[in-house]
């Protein structure tokens, strides 16, 4: 393994983390293996390439692993430099685009595991903080076409995969995202006519389906 | 060097994160205004050029305010080019950035639980902690500081736990052994607080070891408002 050319990327297919990793490397035109873990049964390969927190997505290239989703990405715009850039050049775009990936990464997925873990109260002030975060975002987008501006990059890749669990949280929370965030609906309709994005997100409706499988795994109802 | 308007720094004396900016600025050499905060009466400044997260530090440069002390690093490697902090190579720099987020998140928080916690949940705590700073005694198997020869983004990083760490064990009564258990960390740690622009920086420690005694006591389970 450790000579080995190439790209590999270990992955869940419904990990939005991973699909971080995906759309970037399809932005780039970057071929790679994918190889799809076994979540409860990680295979050696895994734990030898992140043995600190033996999560996917790990990148391997050229044998070298990389952790870390958000850490991906940007090793992916650094080393496939030359097509697609995802940050912008100017270093204080650069720098509001590295804040806003790190606020979808702090609050998003955190904020949706509750919407379909919790009941009754703390669903309900689970509900009440993902609408706000939303509207934040929402109001982070604004008019332009893309969180990068013209350009399809970081925070998009950092914050689309989580568009297909929209329907999972409305459907759990009981709510709609189109009618508190209609500009990031709107968006998340553009990115989909990427094929980047078109290619590697699934259907919500797997998603919702696969966390209908997690509640009933962990005897939530 | 940068006229000393251009470049301002709102922070809080006791503060890791602002200190890790503070040491990348005088690394760099750059001149910059410092404006402490009283977290309990926040400034209006400080809202307007935070609102997302109220919290310090903030660099505003040019009237540009930028947040979260790791994307302030390298804002500030990437704007004032001498004496780069980060590595050129993107596997180095991804290797830079996850040890930095390593120690951002899992070892803060693990020291956060053992700083507020007591009885089982903080032994347990205090042995997560030690399951992490063997990873990075490991990191630094070969090694003078995380970065190399020289002190570095990482070291920056992970710079909170050379002094923190201990004020923290002090103020609440823990320890986590590692001058016995990791003789590489322990060594880095040494370097590290000898290092000029660190040792000229840090706060005064029986302060801090008394603020965070009263922190403690507050019973909050929230840090200080930093990042």
């Amino acid at each position: 393994m450790a000579s080995e050319k190439g790209v590999m990327l270990l992955d869940f297919w419904v990990s939005p983390f991973g699909q971080r990793a995906r759309i970037a490397l399809a932005e780039k035109g970057v071929e790679y293996e994918y190889k799809e873990e076994n979540l409860r049964d990680k295979s050696e390969l895994l734990l030898k390439s992140n043995p600190i927190h033996k999560k996917i997505p790990v990148l391997i290239h050229d044998g070298k692993p990389i952790c870390e989703s958000l850490i991906i990405v940007q090793y992916i715009d650094e080393t496939w430099s030359d097509k697609a850039p995802l940050l912008p050049s100017d270093p204080y775009q650069r720098a509001q685009a590295r804040f806003w990936a790190d606020f979808v990464d702090k609050k998003v997925f955190e904020c949706g595991g509750k919407l379909w873990k919790l009941k009754g109260e703390e669903q309900e002030a689970a509900k009440t903080e993902m609408i706000e975060i939303l509207q934040i975002l929402e109001a982070q987008l604004g008019d332009k076409k893309y969180f990068g501006g013209d350009i399809f990059g970081f925070v998009d890749v950092a914050f689309v995969p989580f568009t297909s669990w929209f329907y999972s949280y409305e459907t759990c929370a009981n709510f709609s995202v189109e009618e508190v965030a209609p500009k990031i609906v709107k968006w998340a309709k553009r990115c989909m006519e990427r094929e980047s994005v078109e290619k590697t997100l699934p259907d919500p409706k797997k998603v919702y389906e696969f966390v209908r499988y997690l509640k009933k795994r962990f005897g939530i109802e | 060097m940068v006229a000393s308007a251009a470049v301002r720094l709102f922070g809080m004396w006791a503060s890791p994160a602002v200190r890790r900016v503070e040491w990348a600025l005088k690394l760099k050499g750059i001149e910059y205004e410092y404006i402490e905060e009283d977290l309990s009466n926040k400034s209006s400044s400080l809202l307007e050029f935070n609102p997302i997260n109220k919290q310090v530090p903030v660099l505003v440069h040019n009237c540009n305010p930028i947040v979260e002390s790791l994307v302030i690093l390298e804002y500030i490697d990437e704007t004032w080019k001498d004496n780069p902090i980060l590595p050129v190579d993107p596997l180095e720099r991804a290797k830079a950035r996850f040890w930095a987020t390593f120690v951002d998140v899992k070892c803060r928080e693990e020291s956060r639980k053992a700083f507020f916690m007591e009885g089982e949940e903080k032994e347990k705590a205090i042995e997560n902690l030690q399951v992490q700073l063997k990873a990075l005694d490991e990191e630094l198997e070969g090694k003078k500081f995380f970065s190399g020869d020289h002190i570095g983004y990482t070291d920056l990083a992970v710079g909170w736990m050379t002094f923190w760490l201990g004020v923290a064990e002090e103020a609440a009564g823990f320890k986590a052994n590692y001058d016995v258990k990791f003789p590489n960390f322990s060594r880095w740690i040494k370097d590290f607080l000898a290092e000029p622009v660190i040792k000229d920086n840090l706060p005064p420690r029986e302060k801090t070891v008394e603020f965070f005694r009263a922190f403690k006591q507050l019973g909050s389970c929230t840090k200080v408002n930093q990042k």
